[in-house]
């Protein structure tokens, strides 16, 4: 069983990536899963702000069929 | 020589040189303007009468060589609120009064005469007053150039356009920055203060000057490293400002559905993407330009830039992210270089860009104009507005007063002015900052969007009540007290999160005054000061019940996530209880 995931990037993470991607991943997968396939780490600009559905979540969430997934390194402004 | 409040009387036409009484000694930036307002200012006079006074004071820390230092606060009675205003301002006349001596420089009365405008200098031991009608019904950068032509040094220069000599309550005080471009002293209708003085300019020699005396220079130059370093080092304002600037925020605060749009109808805007900091950093890739410019010397965030246009001629610069909300996601206009040449023009009049931009958004809502047409809105500004024409003088007035004028109920205005930015019923903690703030609706005075969405600070989730009230205290406290020392608020992202950077700024001023401030100190001085402005607004009429959110908040459901504002009276006196 595989579910349809829309991942977004922003900021800096869109260098050498992509805006918005349509993507199918299999069942169980999580942020922390597409992070590591996508080389976010700790040590290269690490994670600011991850959203699901436009709340706020966790890099262990359980990704369901039809999420969107945003991914933000550390922003501010003001 | 000692620090001197140097006091100008319009009525007559002369000035003064005081001595510092000792309560105001330990006092600089927003918490001395609000001290002096409140001392010698009648909480009831008219702003725009002779009983108001405009009260500029560098910050504590403000030419020193501590980074960020360069911010200087304006303080009087808001004629747009009605209440309390301190407004905060980078450029370059923060480090030049403070090396001049000069502690504050307060402004009263008004000319007899009011046939004409005039030009306030400020130099070493004196003040010149002069008629200028060679400048009246010029705008901000004719200014410059005159000044500039007059002086042929860098002097600082703060000035107002057509629509401050008009004292409409869109207009703000604009001042000269490192680059010979403006910055806004922005909200609560300064520019109106200004204009009802008879000011068109005031200049401060940046030449005859003294450097600034520490106490424990070396101590000084240690702190210093660390709180640079701590700025450096912190991924907000090392990195991600400089980057992108402040428009950075489009996307996030879209992603969370916070982004007010089509006044204030969704979270979520369908321009996000044509008008990100992401797309204006492309922009500025391509068509060069840059994406670093600092607002005030001694600034190592950067977070300012130039941006042109697609033949590479320079649009604007100071492109901030919420002038670009107000044009592009409340008012819809889609094309990012349209919003650029608002922004110049704005500059030039000196208008406050929130005020303004969230007025026109509501305007849609008058029939005077549609959403996204960026045409119109420059028209309405370059030929209605800053012509004075009866359809300008309305806009120019804001948003509640167009809301009145138009019998329109949906007015997102707090304290009567308009709403920054970030919606209230989506991130409540930003909401708790815009209900109980003096300033009215102001997002600077207690930045919660950092907890609530950024993640810097903890995370309290934007959707829910629990823990707002608490933070957008916290946040005011400590914003007030920041806002006394000089530094531009961004240093807010480096103390919230680097256990490093708070101290550091208190060795600074410890050294520099010789004092021995703690960290309670300076969190009292941030109470004392929100107290301060809270009794004057009281005194001025302003009490509770204009700490509230505007009604259609609570009954109408904000998309994407449904949200509504919820708090209780309850809830939201509960701020006070400190």
């Amino acid at each position: 069983m595989n579910v349809n995931i829309t991942l977004k990037l922003f900021a800096q993470y869109r260098d050498d990536r992509f805006k918005v991607e349509e993507r199918v991943y299999k069942c169980g997968t999580t942020p922390q899963d597409i992070m590591d396939e996508l080389g976010i780490t700790e040590h290269m600009l690490p994670l600011g702000v991850l959203m699901v559905n436009s709340k706020h979540g966790k890099e262990d969430y359980v990704l369901q069929e039809g999420d969107i997934l945003s991914l933000f390194p550390k922003v501010g402004g003001g | 020589m000692a620090d001197m409040i140097y006091r100008v009387n319009m009525a007559d036409l002369s000035f003064k040189i005081e001595e510092v009484p000792a309560d105001w000694m330990g006092l600089g930036g927003r918490g001395l303007t609000s001290t002096i307002v409140a001392a010698e200012v009648d909480p009831e006079c008219h702003a725009l009468g002779p009983n108001n006074k405009m009260v500029f004071a560098p910050g504590l820390l403000s030419g020193t060589s501590a980074a960020n230092s360069g911010r200087n606060s304006l303080g009087a009675k808001s004629p747009l609120t009605g209440g309390i205003k301190e407004s905060n301002v980078g450029g370059t006349i923060a480090g030049v009064m403070a090396k001049l001596g000069v502690k504050a420089l307060i402004i009263e009365g008004i000319p007899e005469d009011d046939s004409t405008f005039y030009h306030l200098h400020v130099s070493k031991d004196s003040v010149i007053i002069e008629a200028v009608p060679e400048l009246v019904g010029k705008d901000n950068y004719f200014v410059l150039d005159a000044m500039k032509e007059k002086y042929n040094k860098k002097v600082a220069v703060m000035t107002i356009g057509r629509p401050g000599e008009m004292k409409m309550l869109v207009s703000n005080i604009s001042v000269r920055d490192p680059k010979g471009k403006l910055r806004s002293h922005g909200r609560g209708g300064l520019g109106a203060v200004m204009g009802s003085k008879k000011i068109k300019c005031i200049t401060v020699d940046a030449e005859k000057y003294k450097e600034v005396t520490y106490a424990d220079s070396d101590k000084f130059k240690e702190a210093s490293k660390v709180f640079t370093k701590a700025l450096q080092d912190n991924p907000i304002s090392g990195e991600g400002l400089p980057a992108f600037g402040t428009n950075v925020l489009v996307n996030i605060i879209n992603e969370a559905g916070g982004l007010p749009s089509h006044n204030f109808r969704s979270g979520n805007s369908a321009n996000a993407e044509d008008i990100c900091g992401e797309t204006m950093a492309e922009n500025i890739k391509e068509r060069g330009g840059s994406t670093t410019h600092g607002c005030h010397s001694g600034c190592v965030i950067q977070c300012s830039q130039t941006y042109n246009d697609k033949e590479g001629n320079y649009l604007t610069s100071g492109f901030e992210y919420e002038m670009i909300w107000a044009f592009g996601a409340n008012l819809g206009i889609d094309d990012l270089d349209m919003i650029a040449k608002i922004d110049a023009l704005m500059d030039d009049l000196g208008v406050d860009a929130i005020e303004l931009g969230v007025c026109l958004g509501l305007a849609v809502d008058a029939g005077i104009l549609e959403y996204g047409d960026g045409k119109e809105t420059y028209r309405l500004i370059k030929d209605e507005l800053a012509n004075g024409t009866p359809i300008g003088r309305i806009l120019g007035s804001g948003t509640g007063n167009l809301g009145k004028i138009y019998g329109l109920v949906r007015v997102p205005v707090i304290k009567n002015q308009a709403i920054p930015a970030y919606e209230p019923r989506a991130i409540k903690g930003q909401g708790i900052t815009y209900v109980t703030t003096p300033m009215g609706a102001d997002h600077t005075a207690g930045y919660a969007v950092a907890t609530n969405i950024l993640n810097t600070g903890g995370f309290i989730d934007p959707l829910k009540k629990e823990g707002q009230v608490e933070l957008a205290r916290n946040l005011q406290i400590a914003s007030a007290a920041v806002d006394s020392t000089g530094m531009c608020i961004f240093v807010a992202f480096p103390a919230l999160d680097d256990p490093t950077c708070l101290p550091a700024l208190i060795d600074m001023l410890n050294a520099r005054f010789g004092i021995a401030l703690t960290g309670d100190d300076v969190v009292n001085l941030g109470s004392t000061i929100l107290k301060t402005e809270r009794a004057f607004n009281i005194k001025a009429g302003l009490n509770s019940a204009d700490d509230r959110a505007p009604e259609f908040m609570k009954y109408e459901k904000l998309p994407p996530h449904d949200a509504v504002w919820d708090f209780t009276n309850e809830e939201i006196d509960e701020f006070w209880n400190f």
